[in-house]
């Protein structure tokens, strides 16, 4: 028996179609996936996420288990309401998730992360934690409701008491904001503006269902996945994994490692940037005709790689794919599709933001 | 609940086969097929002048969400493809029966016709 959320019966209301995910029976579309990608780039669509772990990190020492826990750093962050995407690495560098850690106090961190590592991570933080003064707290009452696209703040801000309104209008990337019963923050895996709302999942459905009054369309799973496919954000399972390192995923930039801050992974890390990172992950857009998928062999003149995912840009209106390649490829390379060689152009991601074709893409 | 035209024939594949005469038929993907694969983004057809077997993979339609083999639900020679769906891919969602047809087939064993499911079969089928 799949676990459901708490906005599961207004998704069979919806007609959704449901598909198993992660050991959750969530709504894959409502009818057009298409439809609700192209309505998130121009409008607003709302995503059920509550499948995502919520874990509160409590204690006097929760910010320095967490600045070894984290591949990124939370010293970072020092203003509460404020977050920060980061990976979770085992000890050879390998991503074992990635997530966003929020702050809220000094003893008071939250992690949001993937539902389909949920036991190995929760299991990952109890060892990890065993030496420091913190309590790990799950919440499973919640529901997360992820509000995203052009429109999306103004049909949330509408819905808040006056005495939020204005907070959450001006609420900035990666900040956080608790207004009554929501705890609000401005992130995302769309590429467009907009909020992930956590709230305890008894409001759940009647929030959903003032945000269908105000116009904002449920989306699905799909749209989700073709919608961070072009925001060229990574998926946790296909992009990267444990025997991935952050360095030949694109996720470098999350790694922080100027000062001598002991993270776990950290040795692996240097060891791979001394001996050179031998892969890189780029973006591919297929000038042939078809479609990429994940798992497909791409020929560079440096050598082979692989999609890790692809496919069909309603955006672009062509074939797009992640890909990670050695190190060294230039910017064309073949893809391999039912045995034929189709030709590809590599490009920096994203390759879709705030509504527009990003530069260099097409 | 999916449509299933009353006059056409099926394969338990989910492909609809329409009798024209003279031994063609016009082959598509059903109704139920498209819902179930979502909206298609690309379709791979098989060139005029190929020859397959009844059950031979001869098409892929791609969705958003995977490429699924369409299967020949008769033996023969193609003898046109769609192409408009090379633009309009869409059509396969919007007119599964109609402007969606994928290609036509001469037969070179009608008689394989008989195996085929009617339209009452192959909603059973799908009730199951």
């Amino acid at each position: 028996m799949a676990y459901r959320t708490p906005l599961y019966d207004a998704h069979v209301a919806a007609g959704a179609r449901l598909v198993n995910f992660a050991g959750w029976e969530m709504p894959i579309n409502y009818g057009s996936q298409i439809e609700e990608h192209d309505h998130v780039r121009n409008d607003a669509g709302m995503f059920d996420v509550s499948h995502m772990t919520v874990v509160d990190i409590q204690g006097l020492e929760a910010r320095e288990f967490l600045s070894r826990l984290l591949a990124n750093d939370v010293a970072k962050l020092q203003t509460p309401g404020t977050a920060l995407y980061s990976c979770m690495l085992n000890d050879s560098g390998g991503v074992l998730d990635d997530l966003i850690v929020y702050f809220f106090a000094e003893d008071w961190f939250r992690l949001v992360v993937n539902a389909a590592t949920r036991d190995k991570g929760l299991a990952w933080l109890e060892r990890q934690g065993a030496g420091f003064s913190i309590a790990v707290t799950e919440h499973h009452e919640m529901a997360i409701i992820a509000v995203q696209g052009p429109l999306a703040r103004e049909k949330v801000v509408s819905l808040v008491p006056a005495g939020e309104a204005q907070a959450l209008a001006e609420l900035k990337p990666f900040n956080v904001h608790i207004a009554g019963e929501l705890c609000v923050a401005c992130t995302g895996y769309t590429g467009e503006d907009g909020f992930e709302i956590m709230l305890q999942g008894l409001h759940a459905e009647a929030f959903w269902n003032r945000l269908l009054g105000a116009g904002v369309a449920p989306c699905g799973l799909g749209a989700r996945d073709t919608l961070r496919l072009e925001a060229g954000m990574n998926l946790y399972g296909q992009d990267m994994d444990e025997d991935v390192s952050p360095l030949v995923c694109g996720l470098a930039w999350t790694v922080a490692m100027k000062d001598d801050r002991d993270f776990i992974g950290r040795n692996a890390l240097e060891k791979q940037k001394q001996e050179g990172v031998p892969q890189k992950l780029v973006g591919l857009v297929l000038e042939d005709r078809g479609v990429l998928r994940p798992g497909q062999k791409v020929v560079t003149s440096s050598g082979e790689g692989v999609t890790t995912s692809g496919g069909f840009s309603p955006t672009l209106q062509k074939a797009i794919a992640l890909a990670r390649v050695p190190a060294r490829a230039g910017d064309s390379c073949e893809v391999e599709i039912r045995g034929k060689y189709l030709k590809a152009r590599i490009v920096k991601p994203p390759f879709v933001r705030n509504g527009k074709v990003c530069e260099g893409i097409l | 609940m999916s449509e299933i035209p009353a006059e056409l024939l099926y394969r338990e594949s989910h492909e609809w086969v329409r009798d024209e005469g003279n031994g063609v038929v016009v082959v598509g993907i059903s109704d139920h097929a498209q819902a179930a694969l979502g909206d298609m983004v690309y379709v791979e057809l098989p060139e005029p002048g190929m020859s397959y077997e009844q059950g031979e993979p001869c098409a892929v339609v791609e969705s958003v969400k995977a490429a699924s083999d369409a299967y020949a639900p008769v033996s023969g020679e193609i003898i046109e493809n769609n192409s408009a769906l090379e633009d309009s891919p869409e059509l396969v969602n919007n007119d599964p029966y109609g402007d969606g047809w994928l290609f036509m087939v001469q037969m070179s064993k009608p008689e394989e016709l008989d195996g085929l499911l009617s339209a009452e079969a192959y909603a059973e089928l799908q009730d199951e």
